[in-house]
């Protein structure tokens, strides 16, 4: 019925909303079907995220140079970010995961950064690529907890400064919260990335009005001009932030695998 | 191959049973319900975010990581060392000061010095010179005095003839007949009266 009405109203020439349309998953070649190993709209995405990347952090200390180029102390200012925040929220022995966090940290800010191209796909918009990220940093954290103490990683449940009786009740909440991180950790960053984009395709929408009623297209159109600007103002901000918090709520994680004791 | 089940069943069915029905898009390519949670879509994803995230792991932990911390501990090192080399130059600048003060210190005793020094002989001299002059003063004056007696006896004599000769006139004038040797007796017993 909806899509009977969205035919009918793209040939009468009203509105037409999409917004959701930016994030399906097209083969780039061809018209078939999306299997696991197709070439999509997001292998070419993430390979411009690799490649972004790759720009920043290899071409960019290329030179090597004592007194840094542009490019350069970006590049030398990201390592430096997140090196520190791994040192400061982990902990020194949280050090040696370091890589790992800065590839989780490039990848979400990256990804959110290209995705702002007008015309681009932002593959951290999906609840599949973020869950996969969520439940990879679960997993390594919960693991190196065991590893790393035994059972002993189960004090993190046990918290010892809380008086005796509520221990239980406190460590059934705490092994709830513990559970539910991968699902706030992920829907945080693909709800955040995936809103503002629709958000903004549907103040695009509202931007023909001034072809359709130009009594109400002079208010309308400019007005929804300015939205997609401060919308999209709002957006680079959100790009960093979302990165910063996933990246951040890892290394909280890290620390509690590291250090379970309260 | 979703979007040939849509096209197949498009048009007719309901948004929401297509939805149910597995199908992701409708017959004109929009979107039914949110793609993020089209599960056909899934399997593509993962697979392609793994392959990116061995790709981005591998890169900065091969090649970028190490190759930026090797410039950040180089500058550190660089910096280091330029301060270090700063210490230094102050250090030397401070011993440079220190022999600068020295020297000028060393420079003004040695002009106190020669200043007494020259004071001293200037004092020598100058004493010398007022004695030499004193002397010779003394002398001067002695032979003064000397010259002022012999004219002053020169003097005395000459009163002494003066006086003879004219009680001789006078005498001769009056009438009498003088005596030479009485006169002057009388003359010189006169004077010394």
């Amino acid at each position: 019925m909806a899509t009977d009405v969205n035919g009918a109203a793209e040939q009468s020439g009203g509105l037409v909303f999409h917004p959701m349309d930016q994030f399906i998953i097209k083969p780039l070649f061809g018209d078939g079907g999306v299997g696991i190993f197709t070439v999509t709209n997001i292998t070419l995405w993430m390979a411009i995220t690799v490649l972004a990347t790759i720009a920043l952090l290899v071409l960019g200390s290329s030179s090597r140079s004592t007194i840094p180029t542009r490019m350069q102390s970006i590049a030398e200012l990201a390592y430096g970010f997140i090196r520190k925040m791994v040192e400061d929220v982990a902990g020194r022995d949280a050090l040696p995961y370091f890589p790992y966090i800065m590839t989780i940290f490039m990848f979400v800010v990256m990804a959110n950064f290209v995705g702002l191209l007008p015309g681009a796909f932002t593959s951290t918009s999906h609840i599949g690529v973020t869950a996969v990220l969520a439940l990879l940093v679960f997993f390594s954290v919960t693991i190196i907890g065991f590893v790393k103490h035994g059972a002993g990683f189960l004090s993190l449940f046990w918290i010892s400064a809380a008086p005796l009786p509520l221990r239980p009740i406190l460590a059934l909440i705490e092994v709830i919260s513990y559970f539910v991180r991968p699902v706030s950790h992920s829907i945080r960053l693909a709800g955040n990335m995936m809103a503002g984009h629709a958000v903004m395709k549907v103040f695009a929408a509202f931007a023909p009005m001034i072809i359709i009623s130009t009594g109400i297209g002079l208010v309308v159109t400019p007005l929804s001009i300015l939205a997609i600007a401060a919308i999209y103002a709002l957006e680079v901000l959100v790009a960093f932030i979302q990165a910063y918090v996933f990246t951040i709520l890892t290394c909280v994680y890290l620390k509690d695998a590291l250090h379970p004791a309260h | 191959m979703a979007t040939e089940t849509a096209a197949a069943t498009g048009g007719q069915a309901s948004p929401i049973a297509l939805e149910e029905a597995g199908i992701c898009v409708d017959s004109h390519g929009g979107a039914i319900g949110l793609p993020q949670l089209c599960p056909d879509w899934m399997g593509n994803q993962i697979f392609w975010l793994a392959v990116t995230l061995v790709i981005i792991f591998f890169v900065l932990s091969r090649i970028a990581l190490p190759r930026i911390a090797a410039v950040l501990a180089e500058r550190q090192g660089t910096i280091t060392n330029d301060i270090a080399a700063a210490e230094d130059l102050k250090v030397k600048a401070s011993e440079a000061e220190a022999a600068y003060d020295k020297a000028l210190a060393d420079a003004r005793s040695d002009a106190q010095a020669i200043v007494a020094q020259t004071k001293a002989d200037i004092k020598a001299d100058l004493d010398a010179a007022m004695a030499k002059a004193d002397a010779e003063i003394a002398a001067k004056t002695a032979e003064g005095e000397k010259a002022i007696a012999e004219i002053r006896a020169g003097a005395l004599d000459a009163v002494k003839e003066v006086a003879k000769d004219t009680a001789r006139e006078i005498v001769a004038a009056m009438g009498g007949q003088a005596d030479a040797k009485t006169v002057n007796a009388a003359v010189t017993s006169q004077m010394k009266g």
